[in-house]
């Protein structure tokens, strides 16, 4: 006798069910248009999410802890991780403005220009990791100055 | 120790961060389950407030089905209505972006999980995360994306979004139903260190969990910060610093507020607009008048102070309108003390909404205008001149621009 495939929890089948009804009554309607394209969007959007933006962003995090460690400065690891995934952030969410790839339609529809986003994002990143630099100093200074004499 | 390092994802000897468990998940899931309720509510009310069973013309999604099941007549107050409910809208779903992006990463190892499938029941529940991750990253991409004008999804923005919220809200239900509870149990025991997002062989540490939300709010907390001021206009403005409608407004001046779409983007030029070319053309029961711009100014002229709110999530703190009231114009065509809805239609050649449709209550609101002044001076070409629909808590499209045609009567 085969071992039959386990069914599972019916409640959990039988809720997945009715997400499924809905979610196929919606997307017959999603999908009306260009299908295919919309198709490629929804499925594209998880799959860059997991496989390419996630390992990307956990390699550079990866890289940077391993390089201050190599270099003695472990306990700095979040004085560069912070401000760059803060910037990062900014950047990810109005890469469109601060590009300027939506430059034409932006200015000719609300009169505004998109020159300043650029500009404004890099001063803010500048104050991000100026800031974080200012207190990893202070915090160094400290240690150093808290230090015996002897231990120099 | 090097040599014996899985090289697969799909060990659980792969994943090295000391950060994951449930305790961290279910904080970011919690997150998660009421700030998505709120967007998907939000999200709701915002197509209500088109009224698209009024008219054709307001709907940009006629093949809803039952997806329009809970419609009802969008009211005129209080005035910042939708100021409110879409600025919460984008200002929220904007914030949730790193919530969302943590929560992804705090359970990416069950992604690669082998067996792919325990059972029907989980293989039903692996294809329904296809559709809440993707569905998800959609809704916030083609949101994220629309604000900034960057229209490169693959049609039009209302369907894209309308539709692609559902299909992700009944995987998202569904998720919440499975989760919720073991989310809950989690937080109240503190379950940290048990199952199978925990790493077997972690690194060492370098941020304590609680650092680690600490960095996600941090981040919620500067989207916020450097977006809401689009929202609540005035000086707060300024500090919008990358949202598309914060920092300076376009000009100086009475009609130097927020624009949505300016003359020249809407193909209207001075020769549409002069005085000798332009007439207003309103029909009603009686028949049909046709208006100059004098012939407006000699009618009773009112005042209200009324906001700009777009779909886009910014508005403006109130403008203060003068004009004809609907109502008064409705009176003129034959419909004198109870007004029927109206069709108004633009000089707009081109666009989704140069023409549109508001309700009865709407045009009987006496704050309901055909606005000639704002802030006391003639509308600019980028304002609607010679003449543009205000109407209390619409959302901005429906207060028509450069207005050539009304059309009172029932709907």
């Amino acid at each position: 006798m085969r071992p039959r495939p386990p069914l599972g929890n019916p409640f959990q089948i039988l809720l997945l069910a009715c997400s499924f009804a809905l979610a196929g009554y919606a997307g017959v309607r999603l999908l009306a248009g260009d299908w295919r394209a919309v198709a490629l969007w929804l499925v594209g959007a998880a799959l860059l999410h997991d496989l390419v933006l996630l390992p990307l962003y956990t390699l550079a995090d990866r890289a940077v802890v391993r390089g201050l460690g190599a270099a003695g400065r472990r306990e700095g690891t979040l004085y560069v991780r912070v401000p760059a995934a803060l910037s990062g952030l900014l950047l990810l969410v109005w890469f469109p403005l601060i590009s300027g790839m939506a430059d034409r339609r932006y200015r000719s529809a609300t009169g505004l220009s998109t020159d300043g986003f650029l500009a404004r994002w890099l001063l803010i990143s500048a104050v991000l990791f100026g800031g974080s630099a200012l207190l990893w100093g202070l915090r160094v200074r400290r240690a150093t100055k808290r230090r015996p004499p002897a231990a120099h | 120790m090097r040599d014996d390092r899985p090289l697969l994802p799909s060990s659980p000897g792969f994943w090295r961060s000391p950060l994951r468990g449930p305790w961290f998940t279910s904080v970011l899931g919690t997150v998660l389950l009421v700030g998505i309720t709120v967007l998907f509510v939000t999200g709701l009310v915002s197509y209500a407030a088109y009224n698209p069973d009024l008219s054709p013309v307001n709907d940009q999604t006629p093949d809803k089905g039952l997806l329009g099941f809970y419609l009802f007549a969008w009211p005129t107050g209080p005035v910042w209505l939708y100021r409110l409910t879409q600025g919460v809208h984008v200002t929220l779903g904007i914030v949730l972006i790193p919530v969302l992006l943590a929560k992804l990463w705090s359970v990416v190892p069950r992604l690669f999980a082998l067996p792919p499938a325990r059972s029907l029941a989980h293989a039903l529940e692996r294809i329904s995360l296809l559709l809440l991750v993707g569905g998800g990253l959609f809704e916030f991409t083609t949101g994220v994306l629309n604000v900034q004008l960057d229209y490169v999804f693959p049609g039009s923005f209302y369907p894209l979004h309308f539709y692609g919220a559902w299909v992700f809200f009944a995987a998202f239900v569904a998720h919440a139903v499975l989760k919720a509870p073991t989310a809950v149990r989690n937080l109240r025991r503190h379950v940290r260190e048990e199952g199978d997002l925990v790493a077997p062989r972690p690194d060492a540490p370098t941020v304590s969990r609680r650092g680690a939300l600490a960095l996600v709010g941090g981040g919620s907390l500067l989207l916020f910060l450097t977006t809401v001021g689009q929202s609540l206009g005035g000086p707060f403005r300024r500090t919008a610093l990358l949202a598309p409608h914060g920092g300076a407004d376009p000009g100086g001046g009475p009609n130097g507020f927020q624009i949505n779409k300016t003359a020249a983007y809407a193909g209207i030029t001075p020769a549409d607009t002069h005085q000798d070319a332009w007439r207003l053309v309103v029909t009603g029961r009686t028949g049909t008048v046709r208006l100059s711009r004098a012939d407006l100014l000699r009618m009773p002229l009112h005042s209200s102070s009324l906001p700009i709110a777009c779909v886009e999530g910014w508005s403006t703190a109130d403008q203060w309108w003068r004009g004809v009231r609907l109502g008064d114009l409705a009176a003129l065509v034959g419909h004198d003390g109870d007004p029927p809805d109206v069709f108004v239609e633009s000089l707009q050649r081109h666009g989704a909404f140069r023409r549109a449709a508001l309700r009865a209550n709407q045009v009987a609101d006496p704050r309901s205008l055909l606005a000639l002044y704002v802030n006391g001076e003639t509308l600019s070409p980028d304002h609607g001149y010679p003449a543009r629909i205000i109407v209390p808590a619409a959302p901005g499209v429906l207060n028509t621009k450069w207005v050539a045609r009304l059309t009172f009567g029932d709907l």
